[in-house]
C-alpha cells in the first residue's frame, strides 16, 4: 500500500474521542513495512523468474515470411466464371464517399457477372474495427472478401482464417501484409502517385516556397507510401527551392482535417503549397482556403474526386488534382474476386485475366495487379467525369 | 451498511434492482435464442467464441469498472491506459527486448498511471470525472510519444495464439476464460466481503462511510491502481489479439465499457448493483452487436440500438421510481421507503 500522510484526521473530531497521531502512524508503519517488504520481493522474485525463462524477442521469433498467399492448386484461365457468387467488400469506412464510389461499381460489376455483392464496414477507421466483419464474413460464407485494410496487419489473422477456409482475399485500395490476401489491386503505382503529385504542385507554384502535406491517418498504408516517394521526389535538384516543413494527419475526418489545415496556414504563414493525398482531406482544406484570407495565396493540390472538387476547381481555389476512377477501381477488384473463386487465377506473378470493359489484366510482383495511371482533373476537363 | 440484496433496509429499492438485473440476464437470453433460431450462423463455435473473443478487454475492464462506479467513482482513462500500454509493448519489443520482460513492465507501467489517477482524486480531493477526463487525453498522448504513428506487429506467434485462440472444445478463448476467473474473484470481494460493503457504503453516503471507520481514500486509491493494472494487461491483450501495437488502439472503448456498467444496473451515482448484472449487460452487449453485423444491419443501426439500450436502463429505474411515489402519495399512505432511501 502507498501511503503519503498518515491517517487523514477527521475535520471536526468529535470532542469526546482523544486523537493521537503519534500513536497512530506508529502502529500503522509497524503493520506496513513486512507488507511492503513482501511486495517487493515477490515483485523481485516474479521479474526473476520471468527473466531466467529466456524469454521470447523479436529475433528469436521471426518466423513470418513475407511472401504473398499464392493459392493451392492450378489457375485455368479459361474456367468460366461461376454463376452465383457472392462477394463482399469492407472499406476503411462506410459513408467515405470514395470508398462508396469504389464499391458501388464493384457491386454493379457483379452483376454484371451474375454474382452478388454487398458492401459492410465499419464507421470509424480504426485498426480492429474491420475484424468483426471480416469474421461475420466468414461466418456467412462468402465466395470472396475484398477489403481495404485500415492497417496492413491488424486484419491479417482473421484474414487468414477466411483463406483457410476456402475464401478469395482481394485487397484493394490499401494493402494488407502479403501473406494475409490473395491479390492486391493497387489503384496506381503508388511511385507514380507520389511523384506526379510533387510535380503537380511545383508546375503551380514555380518550384520555390515552403509546403505541406495533409494526410489521413498516420498510419495508412498508402498515403504513407506515397509520402515516402514524394519526400523522395523533392530531394531532386529541380525541386531544390521547394521545403517541406510539415505533415499534418486529418485523420479522414472532415471537421478534424479542415482543423488541421487551419492550423498548418497558422503555424507557417510563409506556406506555398499543400498536398492532400486524401479525398477527405482535399475537399476540407479546399472549403478552408476557400472560405479565409488566404485564397489565391496558398496552391492545394491532391487526390479528389471531382464532384466533391468542381465547385472549388470553378471558383478558382484549386487549380488542379489528380485521381483514378475509383469506379474502374471496383470494377478491376470484383473482376479479381470472380476469377480467383472460379479458379482462373490463384493470385501468382504473371497469371492473366480478363476484367470485363477493362480488358485483360495480368497479376505483378508480390500479387499485385495496376489499375493504371491516374487523371489530372482541371478546369478544362472535370465537367466530364461525375463521382 | 449491508450489500446483501434482500437484508438490505432499502428493500423496495433494491427489489427493483435485482429485477433490473434479472431482465437484462433475460434479454441476453432472448438474443441468444432468437439469434439461435434466426440466424443459422450464430450459434455455432466459431461464431460464438469470435463473439466473445471480441469482448475481451472490454470484459475485463469492466470489472474494476464495476467497483469504481460502485464507490461513486469512474475512470475514463482505461481506454487511454490500454493504447499507452500496447504502444509500449509494441516499443519495446520492436527494441529487442522479450515479451516476458515486457510484460511485467508494462503492468507497472498501468499501475503507475491507475496510480496518478488515485492520487489526483484522493489526495487532491478532485472528482474523478474531472481528473480521468484529463488523464485520457494526457495518456492518449503519451501513448503518441511513445510510438508516434507507427504501427508494430510480428509478435510471436505462441503469445498472439494464446490471446485469439479458444479453449479446445469450448467457445471460450483464453482472455475470457481468464476474465471468468476475475469475474468470480470480483464478485466475492464485492459481494460477500467487508471490502465490497464498504464500497457500497462509500457509494452511497462518503462522509458517513468516512466516520464508520471506513478507510475510504485508501480504498479509492486502490480501485484506481487496480484500473489501471487491467486495463494495462487489457492492453497487452489488445495488442497480442489484433497482432498490432499503436498509439490509437482502443480509442473510445472507456464508453462501451461505462455503457456495459450502466446497462448492468450499477447506479451511476454509487450505492447500487451487482457484478452478475454487469457481466450479463457486457455478454448483451456483445452478443446483440455480433447478431446485428451477421444480419448486415448497419453500423450506425447498431449504434442506435445500443444508445437505446443504455437510456433505457438508466431512465427505467427513475421511471419506477417516480411511479410509485405517484402510487404512494395517491393512497395517502406513508412516503415509500424507496423515495426516502439516499
Amino acid at each position: 500500500m502507498i501511503r503519503l500522510r498518515p491517517l487523514p484526521r477527521p475535520k471536526n473530531p468529535p470532542q469526546s474521542t482523544t486523537w493521537n497521531p503519534e500513536r497512530h502512524s506508529v502502529m500503522t508503519l509497524r503493520l506496513r513495512a513486512p507488507r511492503r517488504l513482501v511486495a517487493v520481493a515477490s515483485a523481485g522474485a516474479l521479474a526473476l523468474s520471468l527473466a531466467a525463462c529466456g524469454g521470447t524477442t523479436k529475433d528469436s521469433s521471426s518466423d513470418s515470411g513475407n511472401k504473398a498467399a499464392a493459392g493451392d492448386g492450378k489457375a485455368d484461365p479459361n474456367a468460366p466464371l461461376k454463376k452465383g457468387l457472392k462477394i463482399a467488400f469492407l472499406p476503411k469506412q462506410v459513408n467515405n464517399p470514395y470508398e462508396t464510389i469504389v464499391d458501388n461499381a464493384g457491386i454493379a460489376a457483379a452483376k454484371e457477372y451474375g454474382g452478388s455483392a454487398k458492401e459492410v464496414g465499419p464507421s470509424d477507421a480504426s485498426a480492429s474495427s474491420q475484424v468483426s466483419y471480416i469474421n461475420t464474413l466468414i461466418q456467412q460464407r462468402h465466395d470472396a472478401i475484398l477489403i481495404a485494410a485500415n492497417d496492413q496487419n491488424a486484419v491479417c489473422g482473421p484474414l487468414k482464417q477466411a483463406m483457410a477456409k476456402k475464401i478469395k482475399v482481394v485487397a484493394y485500395d490499401s494493402d494488407t501484409a502479403p501473406e494475409c490476401r490473395n491479390v492486391f489491386i493497387n489503384q496506381a503505382s503508388s511511385e507514380e502517385i507520389g511523384r506526379s503529385e510533387v510535380k503537380l504542385l511545383a508546375d503551380q507554384i514555380g518550384g520555390k516556397g515552403d509546403i505541406a502535406i495533409l494526410s489521413a491517418t498516420a498510419n495508412a498504408t498508402n498515403q504513407n507510401t506515397w509520402i515516402k516517394y514524394m519526400q523522395d521526389e523533392l530531394k531532386k535538384p529541380e525541386y531544390s527551392g521547394m521545403k517541406l516543413v510539415k505533415i499534418a494527419y486529418g485523420d479522414d475526418d472532415d471537421q478534424k482535417s479542415f482543423q488541421q489545415t487551419q492550423g498548418l496556414l497558422q503555424a507557417y504563414p510563409n506556406l506555398k503549397g499543400i498536398i492532400s493525398p486524401t479525398t477527405v482531406g482535399i475537399a476540407a482544406a479546399a472549403r478552408y482556403i476557400d472560405g479565409s484570407k488566404y485564397k489565391g495565396k496558398v496552391t492545394l493540390t491532391g487526390l479528389g474526386t471531382p464532384d466533391q472538387m468542381r465547385k472549388f476547381i470553378k471558383d478558382g481555389t484549386v487549380k488542379s488534382f489528380e485521381l483514378w476512377d475509383p469506379k474502374n477501381l471496383g470494377y478491376l477488384a470484383s473482376y479479381a474476386a470472380a476469377a480467383l473463386s472460379s479458379g482462373q487465377i490463384t493470385g501468382k506473378q504473371g497469371e492473366t485475366f480478363k476484367a470485363g470493359k477493362l480488358g485483360e489484366r495480368t497479376i505483378g510482383a508480390n500479387g499485385e495487379v495496376i489499375l493504371g495511371p491516374p487523371t489530372v482533373f482541371d478546369a478544362k476537363n472535370i465537367d466530364q467525369y461525375h463521382f | 451498511m449491508t450489500t446483501d440484496t434482500k437484508s438490505a433496509p432499502r428493500g423496495l429499492s433494491l427489489g427493483r434492482l435485482l429485477r433490473w438485473e434479472t431482465a437484462v440476464t433475460a434479454l441476453l437470453v432472448i438474443v441468444f435464442a432468437g439469434g439461435a433460431g434466426f440466424s443459422p450462423d450464430f450459434a455455432n463455435t466459431d461464431n460464438l467464441s469470435f463473439a466473445l473473443g471480441d469482448l475481451s478487454e472490454i470484459a475485463l475492464i469492466a470489472l474494476p469498472m464495476t467497483l469504481l462506479v460502485v464507490c461513486g467513482q469512474v475512470d475514463l482513462s482505461v481506454a487511454s491506459v490500454l493504447g499507452l500500454c500496447s504502444a509500449l509493448t509494441g516499443k519495446l519489443w520492436d527494441g529487442g527486448m522479450a515479451i516476458e520482460t515486457i510484460i511485467p513492465i508494462v503492468l507497472v507501467v498501468g499501475v503507475v498511471c491507475g496510480l496518478v489517477n488515485g492520487l489526483l482524486v484522493t489526495r487532491l480531493g478532485l472528482p474523478s470525472l474531472a481528473v480521468t477526463i484529463g488523464t485520457m487525453t494526457l495518456y492518449r498522448g503519451l501513448a503518441y510519444v511513445v510510438l508516434g504513428t507507427e504501427a508494430i506487429s510480428e509478435f510471436p506467434t505462441r503469445y498472439t495464439n494464446l490471446a485469439t485462440e479458444s479453449i479446445p472444445g469450448m467457445p471460450i478463448p483464453y482472455p475470457i476464460a481468464l476474465f471468468a476467473v476475475l469475474a468470480i474473484i470480483t464478485a466475492v470481494v464485492l459481494h460477500a466481503t467487508g471490502v465490497g460493503r464498504s464500497l457500497f457504503a462509500i457509494g452511497s453516503q462518503e462522509d458517513a462511510a468516512y466516520f464508520a471507520g471506513i478507510r475510504v481514500k485508501r480504498l479509492k486509491l486502490v480501485l484506481f491502481v487496480v484500473s489501471g493494472l487491467v486495463a494495462g494487461f487489457a492492453g497487452i491483450v489488445f495488442t497480442l489479439r489484433y497482432g498490432s501495437a499503436r498509439a490509437d488502439n482502443g480509442l473510445g472503448l472507456e464508453l462501451t465499457v461505462i455503457a456495459a456498467v450502466l446497462l448492468g444496473g450499477i447506479d451511476f451515482d454509487g450505492g447500487k448493483g451487482t457484478l452478475g448484472g454487469v457481466i450479463a449487460a457486457v455478454l448483451l452487449i456483445g452478443l446483440l452487436r455480433n447478431l446485428l453485423m451477421l444480419n448486415d444491419v448497419s453500423t450506425e443501426v447498431q449504434s442506435i440500438v445500443t444508445g437505446l439500450l443504455l437510456i433505457i436502463s438508466v431512465l427505467t429505474p427513475r421511471l419506477i421510481a417516480v411511479v410509485r411515489e405517484a402510487q404512494g402519495r395517491r393512497r395517502g399512505a406513508r412516503p415509500v421507503p424507496s423515495a426516502a432511501a439516499p
